[in-house]
Order: C-alpha cells, then structure tokens, then sequence
C-alpha cells in the first residue's frame, strides 16, 4: 500500500522541478534537477514494500515479512550521491559562467541562429528576440547591458578583465532606454561595442555580425 | 576466466587515482594512461577469443550469486564493443599526448586530463559489460560525469555555454533512466537484466510498453536519435579536438548499446519496431540535411554523426539476426570512422587555423598527408566500395530487403540517398579546402559555394600551428585501423553475425547469468509469440 502523501509529495515535486528547468535561468535549473531528482529518489521509494519498516533485521531469523525492501534505498543512497557530485559541478560552471559573462542564462548557439538566418523561410525578428526576463539579474541594467554587448562580440573570448570593465562604463554613458525596450537594447548594444573598435579589429567576424544586426 | 571481466572496468579506474595522485608529473601520468588503456586493449582481446570460443562469461560480483548480487557479462557483443572503444581510446589518447605536448598545455589544466580521460573509459567499459540495469546506469553516470569535466576543459566561455546544454540535456536523460529502473523494478521486482527479461513476459502489454518507451526515450537522448539529438552539433564542437573525437566515436554508441539490449534482451517482441524504424529514418533524412547546410567541419561532422545514428537503429529496429549483425558491424565501422575524421578534422585546424570551409584552401598541396588522412576515412563514411562503410550499408540494404516491409524498402531508398548526401557534404570540404587553390579563397565563386557565400564565419580564427608528428602518427593508425576493417572485413563481419545470432533470442544471456537450462521455458514462450526468432 503506497502511501497517498509521498505520491502527491512526488507528484508535487516533479511538476516544479520540470517547470524550474524550462527556466533559461541556470540557477533555477539547478534548483530544478534538485527537486526532479528528490522526486525521483521518492519514485524510487514508492516502488519497495513495508513502509516504515527496518531493511534489515539481522540473520535471527526474523521473517522478511516485517522487512522493507533494501535494495531501492541503496538505490537512492547511489542517486543522492550522483546528484550531489552533479549539482556541485553544476554550480562550479554557473559560478563561472558568472565570473566570465556576468550572465547565469542558458544562451543561445549563435553558430546555429547565423545558419538559420540564411534561410529567407525563418523571419530574422523571431530568431533575434531572446526572452531573458526570467534571469535572476532582470531589474539590472547594467549586467542586461553587458550581456547584449557579449552577444555581438561573442567570439572575442580573449577579452581581459580590464576591457570588460571599459566596456561596462561604455555602455551605462550609451545606455538611457528603458531595460524592455528591444530596439533600445539592440542600439545601446551596437553603441556600446562601436566604442571598442581597437579591442573589435582583432576580430572581422564580429564586423560581418554586427552588419546583419543592423 | 570470469575474473577478467572486473579487470577492464579496475584497471581504468585505479590507474585514473594513479594518474590524479602524479598531477606534478605529466610525462609519469602519460604512461599510467597509456599503460591502463593498453593492459585494457590485451584484456578485451583475450576475452574477446574465449567468448568466442566457450560462450558468454559472467561473473557475480562479491560472490553473491546472479539474481541478488550484481551481474557482469561478457557476451560477444560486448567484448567487441570493449575491444573497439580500447583501440580508439588509445589512438585518440595517443593524439592529445602529441597536442598536449606541442601546446605546452598553456589552454587545457592537463593534470586532470588524464585521469578524467579514464574515468571515461571506465565508464564507457562500465555500461558494455552491466549486467544489471541498475549498474548500467552507474556506468552511464560515470562516463557523463567525466564528459562533462572534458566538455567544459579550459573553463572559456564558449565551452560553458555549450557545456550548460550538453551537461542539462544529459542530466535529464539520467532523471528518465532512473524513474525507469524504478519503474521496472517496481512492476519485475529486480534489476538484473536477465531476470527482467524472464519476468517481463508476465508484465501487462499496456504497462510494458510504457517502459519500454521510458527506457528508449532515455537512451534515444544519448544515442542522439531524431528528435532527441538537437543538443549534439551544438556541444560537441566547442570541444578540443580528441575531446571531440572521442565523444562522437563512443558516446552515442554507448546509447546505441543500451538500445540493443532493450530491444533484445528486456522487450525483445516486435511492439515498437515500427515506430523505432520511424524514427530512424527521420534520424538520417534530418541529420543529414542539417549537415549540408554547415559550412564549419566540426558542426558537420557532428550532424553527420546523427545521421549515422538512424542506420544502427534501424538495422536493430528490423528485429532479425540478420538486421542485428549488420547494426553490430556498423557500430565498430561508425565509431572508427567518425572518431578518425574528427581526428583529421583537428590537424586541418592546426593547420589551417580554422575549421570553416570558406577560409581553407590549398591544403592538398600545403599538407598532402593530412590530405590523405582525411579522404581515406571521407569515402569510407560516404560509403564508397570497398570500405567498410560500403560493406556495412549494403549488409544493412540486405537486411532490410529479407526483411521485406514496405519501410524497410523505404528505408533502402533513404538509406542510399543519405550516404550520397554524406558523400557531397564531405566532397565539398575535399572541393574547397583541399583542391581549392589557396589564392582564390579571397572572392572564390562556384556552384558548391553558391549557398554559402553569406555563411558566416565559424569559430575564431587562430594561428596555424606547427603539427607534432605523434598527432599525425595517432590519426595516421586510426586510418589505419578503418582500413583494416575492410580488409578484414570477412571475418569480422562472421563474428558480428555470431554475436547478432547470440542476441536476438535473449536465451543465451540469460542462460550464461542465471544457469544453464533458466531460459528453456521462456525461449519456448517467446518464440511461439515471435515466430522470426530462431
């Protein structure tokens, strides 16, 4: 007899752990396995019998009958340990994905969108529109700013710290619209890595790049 | 004998701890690694002659017997798997030696290259010889862990990104896997594959297709089967190159494994052929296409790489020994092939500085030896006569066609529509990087570039480095292993048919783990449900 509760806890925990992951945010993405990961474990668990019972009593004979089953808690034991080594890789490269970009969205394969735009059958506005309201850093302009800005000069990943920063003030003195305003965006963007054009002329891709965005 | 089976798995993972303890000392941690790679290469080749000769060996772990403690086995199909993945585990190895030596390791943290490199291979090893679904799982757990360490290596930028991807699809996929292990342990009450396999029969048809699904979702992600394979030529790429490499020779086909022993061994009727054949066919027709419109080579061969896919799963989803073997042969012909072109790919890069076909040109006649190695392994993908890649898609052809169904002569004609595809995205960065004369890059006009032109550019642009000769002697063996599998193509493809007969019914695998004579009843049952089986 499964008990009622744990299958609604589990029910209750997969359906937001799923939701948390269809976030573009990493953060909530880590959030999310964590819970789809419990709620796998409780999976695990509803599957034995003899709830509430010791796994093991000894070799006194006692009858497996007032056993619970072991073997899926040492299943779960091996799925906590797993998840627990995933989850602290994973926030290792949310950190550093943080201390590169200022950004913990899941972006975009700009490779892949290039490629798509060749194609006249896919409009180039409902490729260019990347929903980064859910990032847990929405009400900064400044980190929205830098992060437009590292779209454009995506391929420039030998840019050193100190031309990040040059590029954050760059971008706050071009930078007057409102955060929601997509074109606004996209202008300040373009505004601010034209004031880097030294940094930018290692680089021509990005100047082919930069042409189609306009 | 069954003690071996342990060892492959071991070995790997102690000489990682040993690799990890020598982190100072690279030239000491080359050695443990090549050393580790190489005792694994002589161990799956011995075990791969006795399963031959005397049958499966299993062994039980710990000593409890087969349907408590946990099962290894070794059956025909794994020790050549194990032998193929130890021989391009050890080529590719030999080839990031030769980088890592030639780079000074300024871009790769090299002291836990190595070790995760094993840990790999363990894993890899893990999963071919599971026999228990559960430690399959473990197997797959430990290779994704060590992919997503090589995957993100150096910690730039572009590598999170498409690490982030990879890292959360494959997280997923092991969510999936796992629910389904629970799942099927809740409705067989074990977790030892030959034992699901005896008491699967008594599972209701409903509940046993439901996870037969969940078990084919989970491993259609890794094996990147259509439409589950969106997030492979977006990770893979960003990768360094023998990374790359070996991710694409032996990863998916870990996948495809896993998908073998579903449909042989836990659901071996016929319910989901059908729909998997389906899918297979969308796998290389969408695969395919995507690799034509790429202009980086990384990016291509990665597209190709699923598309490739759609030819293993097929020749599983006709369901007869003869559709096994042919899937079995293409396997070892697909993850020497493709791991080789990735290999040629990375010396075009160094050479050339780019891997994007609109900015090589010249290179037959600036490197004619990385030429060679790059066509040689071109045709035998494309599946040009006499490589195997011809043998491989024309046993698969012949499979189909005894199989006789109106998708299977459908699949002939995608099948043969496919290679050719593959033969001109492959011929059209032979056309532009190799025979295109170097000074006409600038403003080059042609048919073959007509849709390309406004491409753009892929991946920075970097100096063209010197290129150390262990790289090219590392790419110049795998091409030469490719090519030994013609030639050898004979009695390979015998003992591929063995191990395809060895499989289709799930008799004899549960016979070597069980005891003699366990599967008599159930093989009866099957057969009469499943009259190909024989």
């Amino acid at each position: 007899m499964m008990p009622l509760v744990l299958v609604a806890l589990m029910v209750v925990l997969y359906s937001a752990g799923i939701y948390l992951m269809l976030e573009r945010s990493m953060t909530r993405v880590l959030l999310g396995f964590l819970l789809a990961g419990n709620a796998t474990n409780l999976l695990i668990f509803l599957m034995s019998d003899g709830f509430g019972a010791a796994p093991l009593l000894g070799d006194d004979g006692s009858a497996p009958a007032v056993m619970s089953d072991p073997l899926p808690q040492a299943f779960i034991l091996t799925a906590i340990v797993i998840t627990f080594g995933v989850s602290a890789f994973l926030m290792a490269l949310i950190y550093r994905s943080w201390r590169l970009g200022k950004v913990d969205i899941v972006q975009d394969d700009l490779d892949d969108i290039e490629i798509a735009k060749q194609s006249s059958a896919i409009a180039e506005t409902s490729i260019e529109e990347v929903d980064t309201s859910d990032t847990e850093f929405a009400d900064d302009v400044q980190a929205r700013a830098l992060q437009e800005e590292l779209g454009a000069v995506h391929r420039s990943l030998d840019a050193d710290a100190a031309a990040m920063t040059d590029e954050i003030h760059g971008s706050d003195a071009a930078y007057p619209g409102s955060p929601s305003d997509a074109t606004s965006v996209e202008a300040a963007a373009d505004g601010a890595t034209a004031d880097h054009d030294g940094h930018r002329d290692e680089d021509p891709r990005d100047d082919s790049t930069e042409g189609d965005a306009r | 004998m069954n003690a071996l089976v342990p060892l492959v798995v071991l070995v790997p993972l102690l000489s990682a701890a040993g690799a990890l303890v020598f982190g100072r000392r690279p030239r000491l941690q080359q050695l443990i690694t090549v050393g580790a790679l190489g005792a694994v290469l002589v161990l799956s080749a011995v075990m791969l002659g006795i399963v031959d000769n005397d049958g499966p060996l299993a062994m039980s772990v710990g000593g409890w017997t087969a349907p408590f403690g946990i099962a290894l086995v070794v059956d025909r199909l794994s020790a050549l798997l194990l032998m193929v993945s130890a021989i391009v585990l050890l080529g590719v190895l030999l080839f990031s030696v030769g980088q890592g030596l030639a780079d000074g390791d300024e871009e790769t943290p090299v002291s836990i290259y190595y070790p995760t490199y094993l840990v790999l291979s363990a894993g890899v090893f893990n999963a071919f010889i599971a026999g228990d679904l559960f430690n399959l799982y473990v197997g797959f757990e430990i290779l994704l862990v060590a992919s997503y360490v090589l995957i993100t290596l150096g910690g730039t930028e572009q590598r999170i990104r498409a690490g982030i991807t990879y890292i959360v699809v494959s997280l997923l996929s092991s969510l999936l896997f796992l629910a389904s292990i629970a799942m099927i342990y809740g409705a067989t009450g074990t977790v030892n594959l030959a034992q699901i396999s005896l008491r699967m029969q008594e599972v209701p048809e409903d509940l046993r297709i439901v996870l037969h699904v969940m078990l084919l979702v989970a491993f259609g992600i890794k094996a990147a089967v259509f439409p589950l394979a969106f997030w492979l030529p977006d990770s893979y790429p960003t990768a360094p190159a023998p990374v790359t490499a070996v991710f694409a020779g032996l990863l998916t086909k870990v996948g495809v494994y896993a998908i073998i022993r579903t449909e042989t061994l836990l659901f071996p009727l016929p319910e989901l052929n059908t729909a998997l054949m389906v899918v297979a066919l969308f796998t290389l027709v969408v695969g395919i296409l995507g690799a034509v419109a790429q202009v980086d080579i990384k990016r291509m061969l990665s597209f190709t790489l699923i598309s490739h896919i759609g030819y293993m799963v097929l020749g599983v989803a006709l369901g007869t020994a003869a559709g096994m073997s042919a899937a079995i042969f293409y396997i070892v012909h697909h993850i020497v092939v493709q791991t080789t072109l990735f290999l040629s790919a990375g010396l075009i890069e160094r050479h050339g500085g780019s891997t994007s076909i609109n900015r090589l040109g010249g290179l037959l006649k600036s490197a004619p030896v990385i030429a060679v190695l790059f066509f040689v392994p071109m045709l035998n993908l494309g599946g040009i006569p006499p490589f195997s890649g011809f043998i491989g898609k024309l046993a698969l052809f012949d499979a189909s066609a005894r199989e006789g169904s109106a998708l299977a002569y459908v699949f002939m004609g995608v099948g043969a529509a496919v290679s050719l595809l593959t033969l001109y995205a492959l011929a059209r960065v032979w056309n532009l990087a190799f025979w295109r004369r170097s000074e006409e890059v600038e403003d080059y006009d042609s048919t073959i570039t007509a849709l390309l032109r406004s491409a753009p550019e892929m991946g920075s642009p970097r100096e063209q480095r010197r290129i150390p000769r262990l790289m090219t002697v590392a790419t110049t063996s795998m091409v030469a292993v490719s090519v030994a599998l013609t030639v050898l193509a004979g009695p390979l493809y015998a003992f591929a048919d063995r191990a395809g007969q060895n499989i289709t019914g799930p008799g004899t695998y549960i016979d070597s783990v069980l005891g003699p004579g366990t599967s008599a009843e159930a093989d009866a049952s099957v057969d009469s449900v499943n009259g190909s089986a024989p």
